[in-house]
């Protein structure tokens, strides 16, 4: 099972949260920044998983993180998952963001929480992995998409528009978070079928 | 209207969207507090108005805020609002706001059933797929149950991304509401083999993550997942089932040997590393449940080992890490393979990487022996010097005490050395972990009496140094261990060498500034030493020496006396007083040594922290009686500290037990002593027993060896323990040396012929002998002790409840409950939930009988089962014998077996059965010695899942032929009681009958077998007994007649009854309440009502319908005459309650009781049939039906399923039929088919129900 599920940048401010199972909201922030205090200072070259702890489930308990550019991406994961097999699904999550926002940057992910959140939901549903299979993945996503689309019709024109005039006042900011550089090695799972 | 919609988007576009309140908390870094409230007021705003797309935006953005720690629970009802939406883009917004924002005690959730209940059955798949995402999130035991039955549905549905989600949420429904398990288990099984390899990963997902928490009970899939791990290619499900497989070897060894050489091969040949790591774990796991020590498998663990290795040379962190962790695992059960790996560990220890050195510690601990333990704990104190950061230092310091303590103190030779890294650990700055050290020192010094002379030297320098340590001392935890050597310098004071000095040391004036408890200790031990001093001092007769001590102890106490704690202020005082009182006595020179002395005389054991628990209760003592008989129940919960005073009597009075007189406790004493000496296993403190483990009679004649004297016994300043290290390989040198001389001796007194016996003890122990001959005590627990286990699981594991046994059938009242709501699409299938449901929405005073009847069924159907089982076993056993192209030839039916729709109320294929299967599987195929041989063995496998599977299939089939022997013998007595149990299982098998209906419907090319047509080629249409009663704007009434009829004890005078079924189904958008059912009453029939209301009164319909929901009600009618159709009007008048307004509506309606609706579907035999149409006094008719269009078995199913007869035979194209009318009269028919015409002739007893149930029939077919 996975019980949670963190996105924040190298400051510590978060960029998705999903916990599976119920926190308090301020267990949730507490969470986030422990868990930020424990990943931020370790080294680039050191292994990606960590003991939560009594930060979060207790000692059953593992994060397993990948750090990509500006973001950090942690799961935290028991024991019945693979940890090789997580640190692949992060890879695949990634990748697929980049698919879906075409060259993903943090400005994404800060602007469409939304998106990012209902990306997610296809891959992991209720702290189990539901899908692993990029292509079936951004499938899923875009018909869904395309809905959205066809429901805004003529009506959502206007909307489009003005969010599209708006968003032309972007701030100047770093379009990529680098895949290509961060594909670490990653223990080679073949393809997931 | 397009063009308002337009206007109403313009108004709206220029709301602040996600998108704007995020760029406006990033342009208001400095105040972002004060920006967002008032994006929390706008938000608040736009949330009050009736537009859903400005809803549904505000919810957005409330979904961002409450990421960033924000609390939105107040805006939980606009979330269900947003869910509720008809629009996909809204409904998304709305689930996933909830799946952040909602837990269990969200009180808006139970207003989402419905909503949710909707979603899941919505035409959309991505509706479905949202509702099912975001019910994961925040299922409560109250949605699982509610929503348990729409769920297992959708497990069957026909899009695989439903399925998948479907099958995968199941999980959480489990945990929230585990009786569903045993019901919805069945299917779940089911999709282990679904074609879409999504649905299947995640039910492998699923059943790993319930098989985790409780293997046991998924021991009998073992087969299923074997064929899976041989035959899937998809990693993802190799893990989980490989991991699965490491929670179950240690239930089942034998399939461990079965798993070992897959997994081998798996090892060889993949490239992942992450299935390589997993299944190099599950080998583990098998090595370990086979510890047994099988030879052949030594090659296995060679193989984990090197992998293993590999790994962790690895360049890559994590392979280095999970290497580590895998290692860890090895080294409980083959610690000798492990430890060939030192060197490699060791080297971890210095990785520049936390996590990985923390690994190495763990394995650390299980590598050392007598021989390394030296060495690897020098190292570890290097790296302790080394370390940065107090977390990992503590780690360290933690790992070197659990090192050298482990099982006993089992791998210390020499416990100065001990002492000595302890005293060392002491200069450690700012560690946690002060009062671990001083509790192994205390530890130590109790239980070895031979280590005591040096420990309490070395305590004493502590002591005299305690200013080193205190340094800082408010954050300083290090200062515990002042408390160890206060106590032990104090407890074994005799050992001191100048006592004086000491007690000197423990009165300054800054041991005032230590914690409390800690001075309290050093005030006791004060005046410990203070006694030994005086006794020290007996013989002399200079009273100097004591009388300064005296008057050292008067002046230093009263800084004790003023202490604020108050357990030092009150030692202090009274120990102030007793020594002014001694200083009196030696003024007037009396002997006050002996006395003192004995106020601290005797011993104090060290005592087994569980030893309280284990002390026996004494028989007759029951410690759950009540002494006094509890006060009235109400009282009790208030009066809580009276209960407790009440329970704790028995203690009390044991304590007063013990305190009997001085000679009784002698007595008792000798005896325990006595009772010690002749226990073998009861370590004594006599000067002999080394260890623990050693045996007794050995230990006389072991040589005590003296004291190396090498050893300096006053060290001067802080030991070294390095200078052990170098010691203890001289000794050992010497010792080897000296062992080689007896050696020889011994030889030669051999050869000289003395037949003396030599006992070389404690040599043979990894020929290392202790520096010290010590004691260890063991701790003291009571006498008979009781053995218990202590692993007493968390009562708070929600898994605990999901210890459910799988494989026993089912019960009938296990059902998931289903719906008293539902939703309008669940009209098209209401034959599916009327059973279910009639137990829910039947009459209360129906009730009771119908819980009767069904568990009767219950039990008739086990009988059945049991018979059948052994019939299959046998079967079982005999095609086993045959040669393997049977096996072969039958692996095609797995297909057929795994489209077979499970139903809720059917069984898991039997329990035993499936022992046996899985006993079959696990030890009569050989263990394949290569690749090639294993999907033989699945094969074989799958044949004998597939026969008990078909097996499973001919229970639903009619028992006639073993019934009718039945009947042969039993008297005719019993007949009627009987017909009636047959009845039963008829009408038994007739629902399955539907309920199978409605499943083809979804899965839908499957050939039918049921209770009624046999050997059929073609899928029969779904059938339905429902009709349209009545309909307006409002609401749509449907009826069905008479599948249930009772009759009641066979009284037939009485009349009968009919229970009608009605669907009511709201086709507003408004809610439906205050319905009411009336019927006008005729002379013949009559609706039953509650007593005591009039013969008009109108009955309430027990619930309300919220716009497009639709429910049921039964409803009883008792008849007098059944041989004529009957219709009654009736009317429904209901509330319809808008918005704004609320009308009373009115709906008429006519109830036609048809004749047919008398009859009830009862079995008949060829031989009864016979019987009956002999007997002259049946009259006959007949009918022809001319242009049926069906094929012939559609025909007889129709016949069946609407006019309730059951097929006697069948020959061809010509049929007997059967069936009884709720009074008793037999109705026979005899259909022929040639073409396209159809001839019925008919025989009943009574001629005009007859002639009516023909002309039914008769429309029935001209309908179609």
């Amino acid at each position: 099972m996975i019980k949670a599920i963190l996105m924040f940048n190298n400051h510590g401010k978060p960029r998705l949260s999903k916990f599976y199972e119920h926190y308090t909201k301020d267990t949730e922030q507490q969470i986030i920044r422990e868990t930020f205090h424990l990943v931020s200072k370790r080294d680039e070259n050191v292994c990606n998983f960590l003991e939560g702890g009594m930060l979060i489930g207790g000692s059953d308990y593992k994060l397993i993180y990948r750090h990509y550019a500006t973001l950090y991406f942690v799961f935290c994961v028991d024991s019945s998952e693979s940890e090789l097999g997580i640190l692949d699904l992060i890879q695949v999550f990634v990748e697929t963001l980049d698919k879906c926002f075409e060259n993903v940057c943090e400005l994404d992910l800060i602007f469409h929480v939304d998106k990012v959140h209902n990306i997610l939901a296809e891959m992991v549903m209720g702290g189990m992995v539901l899908e692993t299979n990029m292509n079936e993945i951004i499938t899923q996503v875009d018909a869904q998409n395309k809905m959205e689309k066809s429901e805004a019709g003529i009506a959502g024109a206007p909307a489009r528009a003005v969010s599209a005039v708006k968003n032309m006042k972007l701030p100047e900011m770093p379009r990529n978070i680098n895949i290509g550089d961060i594909n670490i090695k990653v223990p080679n799972l073949p393809s997931f079928k | 209207m397009a063009l308002k919609i337009v206007k109403g988007s313009i108004d709206r576009m220029f709301d602040k969207n996600l998108q704007d309140l995020v760029r406006g908390i990033r342009n208001h870094k400095d105040d972002e507090a004060k920006y967002i409230s008032t994006c929390i007021d706008e938000i608040k705003q736009e949330l009050k108005q009736d537009n859903i797309a400005v809803k549904a935006n505000a919810v957005c953005k409330l979904t961002y805020l409450q990421m960033l720690g924000y609390d939105v629970s107040w805006a939980a009802f606009n979330i269900v609002e947003v869910m509720s939406s008809s629009k996909f883009t809204y409904k998304r917004i709305g689930y996933l706001a909830a799946s952040q924002c909602f837990h269990e005690s969200t009180d808006v959730i139970m207003l989402t059933t419905n909503q949710i209940r909707k979603d899941l059955s919505s035409p959309n798949q991505y509706d479905t797929g949202v509702a099912l995402t975001g019910l994961s999130c925040f299922v409560t035991p109250d949605l699982a149950r509610d929503l348990a039955n729409d769920i297992m549905t959708l497990m069957s549905h026909t899009k695989p991304y439903i399925r998948k989600k479907a099958v995968l949420i199941m999980y959480k429904v489990f945990l929230k509401y585990p009786e569903s398990l045993r019901p919805a288990f069945p299917r779940l099984k089911e999709k282990l083999e679904d074609p879409d390899p999504g649905v299947q990963s995640a039910a492998v997902n699923v059943i790993c993550e319930l098989a985790r928490r409780n293997p046991k009970n998924y021991l009998s899939l073992a087969p299923l997942f074997f064929k899976l791990m041989t035959s899937s290619t998809n990693n993802w499900v190799l893990i989980k089932i490989i991991k699965l497989f490491g929670a179950l070897t240690p239930l089942e060894p034998r399939l461990g040997k079965k798993l070992i050489e897959p997994l081998t091969n798996l090892i060889h040949s993949t490239s992942a590393m992450s299935l390589l790591y997993e299944c190099v774990n599950t080998v583990i796991a098998v090595l370990i449940s086979l510890s047994s020590g099988m030879p052949n498998h030594s090659a296995s663990i060679q193989l984990c080992v090197q992998k293993l290795r590999i790994l962790i040379e690895d360049s890559d962190q994590n392979l280095k890490y999970l290497g580590l962790l895998a290692m860890s695992k090895i080294l409980k059960t083959h610690p000798k393979s492990v430890q060939s790996h030192k060197d490699l560990i060791l080297q971890c220890l210095d990785d520049k990487d936390e996590s990985i050195r923390l690994r190495a510690l763990d394995l650390l601990y299980g590598m050392v022996s007598k021989k390394n333990l030296m060495e690897i704990v020098k190292k570890l104190m290097l790296h302790v010097d080394k370390a940065e950061g107090t977390t990992y230092r503590d780690e360290l310091l933690t790992k070197i005490i659990d090192i050298c303590s482990q099982s006993n103190y089992q791998y210390i030779t020499n416990f100065e050395w001990y002492i000595s890294i302890l005293v060392e650990l002491t200069r450690l700055e700012g560690t946690r972990h002060g009062h671990l050290i001083a509790s192994q020192m205390l530890d130590v010094a109790i239980r070895v009496k031979a280590i005591r002379v040096f420990a309490v030297a070395q305590m004493a320098t502590l002591l005299d140094n305690a200013h080193l340590l205190t340094g800082n001392m408010q954050r300083n935890g290090i200062c515990e261990v002042l408390y160890a050597a206060a106590w032990i310098c104090g407890e074994f004071s005799e050992h001191l060498e100048n006592p004086m000095q000491t007690l000197e040391a423990m009165l300054r004036p800054k041991v005032a500034t230590l914690p409390g408890h800690i001075q309290a200790v050093y005030v006791q031990n004060a005046a410990k030493l203070f006694a030994t001093v005086l006794k020290s001092q007996e013989g002399n007769t200079d009273g100097t020496v004591t009388q300064d001590t005296s008057q050292l102890m008067i002046e230093r106490l009263p800084v004790f006396v003023q202490s604020a704690n108050l357990e030092v202020q009150e030692r202090a005082s009274c120990i102030l007083q007793l020594v002014k009182y001694i200083q009196k006595l030696q003024q007037k020179d009396v002997e006050v040594a002996e006395e003192v002395s004995a106020l601290f005389a005797g011993e104090l054991n060290p005592v087994a922290p569980k030893a309280q628990k284990k002390v026996p209760v004494p028989e007759g003592l029951d410690l759950d009686t009540w002494i006094n008989e509890p006060p009235s129940e109400s009282e009790s919960e208030d009066e809580q500290p009276k209960a407790i005073f009440t329970k704790e009597e028995p203690k009390h009075s044991r304590a007063r037990h013990t305190e009997v007189d001085e000679k009784e406790l002698a007595r008792r004493r000798e005896a325990r002593k006595q009772e010690q000496a002749n226990n073998p296993f009861y370590i004594k403190s006599s000067p002999s027993s080394q260890k623990v483990y050693q045996e007794t009679p050995g230990v006389d004649h072991i040589p005590v060896i003296q004291i190396d004297l090498t050893v300096p016994l006053k060290v001067p300043g802080l030991p070294m323990s390095d200078q052990y290290v170098k010691l203890e390989e001289e000794r050992r040198q010497k010792e080897r040396a000296e062992k080689k001389k007896k050696d020889k001796k011994k030889r030669k007194e051999k050869r000289s012929g003395r037949g003396k016996k030599h006992d070389s003890g404690p040599e043979s122990e990894e020929d290392i002998t202790p520096a010290h001959m010590v004691d260890i005590v063991t701790e003291e627990m009571p006498e008979n002790a009781l053995p218990s286990d202590d692993d007493e699981k968390d009562p708070n594991d929600p898994h605990k409840a999901l210890d459910i046994d799988l494989d026993k059938p089912l019960a009938d009242s296990e059902k998931i409950p289903v719906r008293s709501h539902r939703a309008a699409e669940a009209a098209k299938s209401p034959v599916e939930d009327r059973d279910a449901d009639g137990i829910a929405t039947q009459l209360p005073k129906k009730k009771h009988g119908k819980e009767k009847r069904e568990e009767k069924k219950k039990k008739d159907k086990d009988r059945e089962r049991k018979k059948s089982k052994d019939e299959k076993k046998k079967k079982k056993h005999k095609s086993e014998e045959k040669d393997g192209d049977l096996l072969g030839a039958e692996v095609d039916e797995p297909v057929v077996q795994s489209e077979e729709p499970s139903q809720a109320s059917e069984p898991p294929t039997s329990n035993s059965a499936e022992v046996s299967d899985l006993d079959f599987w696990l030890s009569n195929a050989p263990v394949p010695s290569n690749i090639q041989e294993v999907p033989k063995v699945a094969a074989a496998e799958a044949a004998s899942a597939a026969e008990v599977i078909s097996g499973g299939a001919q229970d639903s089939e009619p028992d006639e032929p073993k019934d009718a022997e039945m009947e042969a013998t039993k008297p005719s007595k019993h007949k009627k009681k009987k017909q009636k149990k047959e009845k039963e299982d008829k009408e038994k098998k007739k629902k399955k009958h539907h309920h199978y209906h409605h499943h083809s419907d979804g899965v839908g090319e499957e050939s039918v077998q049921n209770g009624t047509v046999e050997e059929e080629e073609e899928p029969l249409p779904s059938m339905s007994n429902y009709c349209l009663l009545a309909e307006n704007s409002y609401i749509k009434m449907m009826m069905e007649d008479a599948d249930q009829v009772y009759d009641i004890q066979g009284n037939l005078q009485d009349g009968s009854q009919v229970v009608v079924s009605v669907i009511f189904e709201n086709k507003c958008d408004s809610f439906l309440k205050s319905m009411e059912f009336n019927v006008l009453d005729s002379l013949n029939s009559k609706l039953q009502r509650p007593e005591g209301s009039g013969p008009h009164d109108s009955l309430a319909v027990p619930f309300q319908l919220p716009p497009g929901v639709s429910n049921e009600a039964r409803y009883v009618f008792t008849v007098q005459s059944i041989v004529m159709p009957q219709k009654l009007k009736g009317t429904l008048t209901f509330i319809v309650k808008t918005e704004e307004s609320s009308t009373h509506e009115k709906l008429d309606f006519k109830l036609h009781f048809t004749c047919t609706s008398y009859l009830i579907t009862t079995p008949c035999y060829s031989d009864a049939f016979a019987k009956l149409l002999e007997s002259a006094d049946l009259k006959s008719s007949s009918v022809r039906l001319e242009g049926v269009n069906m094929p012939f078995h559609h025909l007889l199913a129709r016949i069946c399923f609407h006019h309730h007869f059951s097929v006697v035979e069948r020959i061809d194209s010509c049929a007997s039929m059967y069936s009884r009318s709720i009074q008793g009269h037999h109705v026979c028919l005899l259909v022929k088919t040639s073409g396209q015409t159809v001839s019925i002739d008919a025989k009943c007893d009574e001629p005009m129900l007859l002639g009516n149930v023909l002309d039914e029939i008769k429309q029935t077919f001209s309908q179609c």
